[in-house]
């Protein structure tokens, strides 16, 4: 069992959770993700890693409640255990393994949309710690929606906010807000983007447009997640690539980001109707089934 | 009764199985099992044995199940293998130990498979465990992976004394046994949990959720945890596509990932939060034992399947139990066919299949003789889901994580198959992480010959 130490609400449908798991927090790096497992026939959920303590072996993830067995884990407290962890999986970033005299040559900024914000936190603060300051741009709807904006800043060069809706920082995506600070004469060598997967598609367009090489974080369905089952599957460079031991990172401009999406929308019905159930019962089970 | 037959094993109405979960075949009873026992000629120079990729002393051990004594059976049996009750319902007996018995050249061979079950599930029902644990020798040894090749390897070092822990990247031990291998075929609350308990009762530890190459790497195990030596059964690896067009649409899965769902996530059960979704009509692409388990488990979830594959009947690679079974059960055969195609609705989703008509040419590298596609011969059939049985290729962690260990061009690890010995010294692998995907039985005898390979080892070390 693995005990968590810690839940906060963070916004909306966002939660932060603190989780003791000593072996994934031994060895996890910037990029690389673990999975979860509540209850013994809980699904394996792949959660990236947010934060970690070597010290404390815990590790933090941040997750949006999207179906029922995120539900569940919005619902669980401090004291409660995970049935089943497992990490870290996934290849670390790039840039652990560059040499730091070359990082440090590089100008780099990250682009967090949403939740994405998590993953991208772990990687700024790497590199904070390496001495290499990064810029951040961060995105969300609205303003109740924006999420690690003060851990970012601590870690950050800059963190430019943009909300689709104007309600803080620029009114704008993400995009507009990079193209902004190029004509400003920003010049950045690389780019890291983080986020929903049409959030990755369209600052990959634009980075493209820019010239600026893009690193993108993907997180298709898993099973397993060790490299097995082959649901995590993508096409990169017009090659079969699995996200979980191939990424979960990849050269976004060799992404198929379309693909991607409908990849993800595969078990919607069936998430719906588990929340449903979850939600009220078992009262909507076989009686309004999508037809497919 | 007629010597030169089997006595029949009783199995579920395929009209009432194709509908369930539960095991097909029944077994034998006591009655049942002495007679078939008595078919045995006990050959002085026993054939079956030298067929059996363990060595089980099959003579002996169907001699004492026809004199009455069955836990004398088990011991023979325990001599050799950690997982009999599997072993007894998974192996290709057709192609091994049967495929060499005397009695089968004029009528059926001995249903050796059969008996070894009866045995085994006699054994376990009443809790009797067979092998016992050595002395400790004060040696440790770590396996990655605790599938079959994993057990059998533990629990071989474990008779022999040595302090055994395995780790496992899932969250329940067995490997394929659990996440591959159906229900049906292998029933895993009454069959495999109890196996692996008995290896657990050597005083082999399982430590799950622990991932070797990321959580702890083979080196780290060798240098810093205190392993004296380290066996690899990691396993097949990442499931293989044919790259034709439609096959990331969604409703195409890999044989892998449907049967995973199902068997160590139990999506077919009511209360599992893991979904599946099954199709009308379903397309399995294959013919081995992976492909048959995924066809029947499809069948049972209410589709009407079609196993596709590309050469004939005669070289379909399953076990032929398992091609008689799913027949029975209505599974339909579309042989010589292999798609070209899959066509996708506007969302996406898989609405049919191109197929061509093939033919078989001359044997290829395999032996077999190669499918060639019929000029102009093809179809489209209707469908809501494929799924793709073709094989694995090796999950490149291991390799990417140990420094010194060698693979082949195929990315697998080189081992030698007197001894499971790899590139790297004090580490040895077998199973499908070694030969590909093969079978429960080649990955135990490999797991049984590391085990000796590592005594040796240590012993002169």
């Amino acid at each position: 069992m693995y005990e968590i130490l810690k839940v906060e609400h963070l916004v909306d449908k966002d939660w932060l959770m603190v989780i003791k798991a000593p072996f994934v927090a031994a060895k996890c790096e910037p990029g690389q993700f673990m999975i979860a497992k509540l209850g013994e026939l809980g699904e394996r959920i792949p959660f990236t890693i947010a934060d970690y303590d070597r010290k404390e072996e815990t590790i933090t993830i941040v997750f949006q409640v999207v179906g029922a067995s995120t539900e569940k884990m919005s619902h669980l407290k401090a004291g409660d255990s995970f049935t089943d962890i497992v990490g870290p999986l996934g290849k670390p970033s790039d840039m652990i393994e560059t040499p730091l005299e070359e990082l440090k040559k590089e100008s780099i900024i990250f682009i967090a949309g949403g939740v994405g914000a998590a993953p991208v936190y772990p990687q700024v603060k790497w590199l904070h710690e390496h001495g290499i300051e990064a810029d951040v741009i961060l995105g969300a709807r609205n303003k109740e929606l924006l999420i690690m904006e003060e851990d970012l800043r601590k870690v950050a060069a800059n963190v430019y906010v943009c909300t689709d809706d104007g309600s803080y920082g620029d009114k704008g995506v993400v995009t507009d807000i990079l193209k902004k600070l190029v004509e400003g004469g920003k010049k950045y060598t690389k780019c890291i983007a983080i986020g929903p997967v049409i959030m990755m598609k369209f600052a990959c367009l634009t980075t493209k447009a820019l010239n600026i090489p893009t690193i993108v974080s993907m997180n298709p369905i898993m099973i397993d997640g060790t490299g097995m089952c082959g649901a995590c599957r993508l096409i990169v460079d017009g090659q079969v690539k699995f996200a979980c031991v191939d990424g979960p990172e990849f050269d976004g401009h060799l992404v198929d980001f379309d693909l991607a999406m409908k990849r993800q929308r595969q078990y919607k019905d069936e998430e719906q109707r588990a929340m449903l159930e979850l939600q009220e019962g078992a009262t909507h089970s076989g009686g309004c089934e999508a037809d497919h | 009764m007629d010597v030169l037959k089997r006595v029949p094993v009783r199995e579920q109405d395929p009209k009432v199985r194709a509908t369930n979960f539960e095991e097909v075949c029944l077994g034998y009873n006591d009655e049942e099992a002495k007679a078939e026992a008595e078919r045995c000629l006990n050959c002085k120079n026993a054939q079956c044995v030298k067929g059996c990729p363990v060595s089980i002393h099959i003579p002996d051990f169907i001699q004492k199940v026809k004199d009455g004594d069955i836990k004398g059976a088990a011991d023979v049996i325990g001599l050799s293998s950690a997982l009999p009750a599997v072993c007894g319902r998974v192996c290709p007996q057709e192609t091994q130990c049967e495929g060499k018995c005397i009695r089968g050249f004029k009528g059926e061979p001995i249903s050796i498979g059969k008996l070894e079950r009866y045995v085994a599930d006699w054994a376990r029902e009443h809790d009797y465990v067979a092998a016992k644990p050595g002395k400790p020798n004060g040696k440790r040894v770590a396996i990655v992976g605790s599938g079959p090749s994993g057990l059998t390897c533990a629990g071989d070092l474990a008779k022999l004394g040595y302090d055994v822990t395995i780790f496992e990247a899932f969250h329940q031990p067995g490997g394929v046994l659990i996440y591959g291998i159906p229900e049906f075929r292998l029933p895993k609350d009454r069959v495999v949990r109890p196996e692996i308990e008995n290896v657990k009762k050597l005083g082999v530890k399982i430590d799950t959720n622990v991932i070797i190459g990321r959580s702890v790497t083979v080196d780290e195990l060798l240098n810093e945890e205190g392993f004296d030596a380290v066996f690899i059964g990691s396993g097949a690896g990442l499931p293989r596509f044919m790259n034709i067009p439609g096959e990331t649409a969604n409703g195409v899965y890999s044989a892998n990932e449907f049967l995973t769902r199902n068997n160590l996530m139990k999506a077919y059960r009511e209360d599992s939060d893991t979904p599946i979704k099954v199709g009308k009509k379903v397309v399995v692409v294959g013919g081995g034992n992976v492909a048959m388990d995924a066809a029947r488990t499809a069948l049972r979830l209410g589709a009407e399947v079609h196993v596709v594959y590309r050469r004939s009947e005669e070289e379909l690679p399953a076990r032929r139990e398992e091609v008689h079974h799913a027949k029975q059960e209505g599974i339909i055969f579309d042989l010589l066919q292999n798609p070209v195609e899959i066509y996708t609705d506007e969302n996406d989703w898989v609405k049919g299949i191109k197929i061509q008509r093939m033919a078989l040419g001359e044997p290829d590298a395999s032996g077999r003789r190669r499918p060639e596609p019929i000029p102009g011969d093809v179809y489209d059939m209707e469908c809501d889901m494929v799924i793709m049985s073709l094989g694995t290729s090796p999950n490149p962690l291991i390799k990417d994580t140990t420094k010194g260990l060698d693979t082949n061009k195929h990315g697998c690890i080189i081992a030698k198959e007197e001894n499971g010995e790899t590139t790297k010294q004090g580490v040895y692998a077998g199973g499908d992480a070694v030969t590909g995907a093969a079978t429960v039985i080649l990955a135990m005898g490999a797991g049984k010959a590391a085990a000796q390979g590592i005594d040796e080892y240590l012993r002169n070390k």
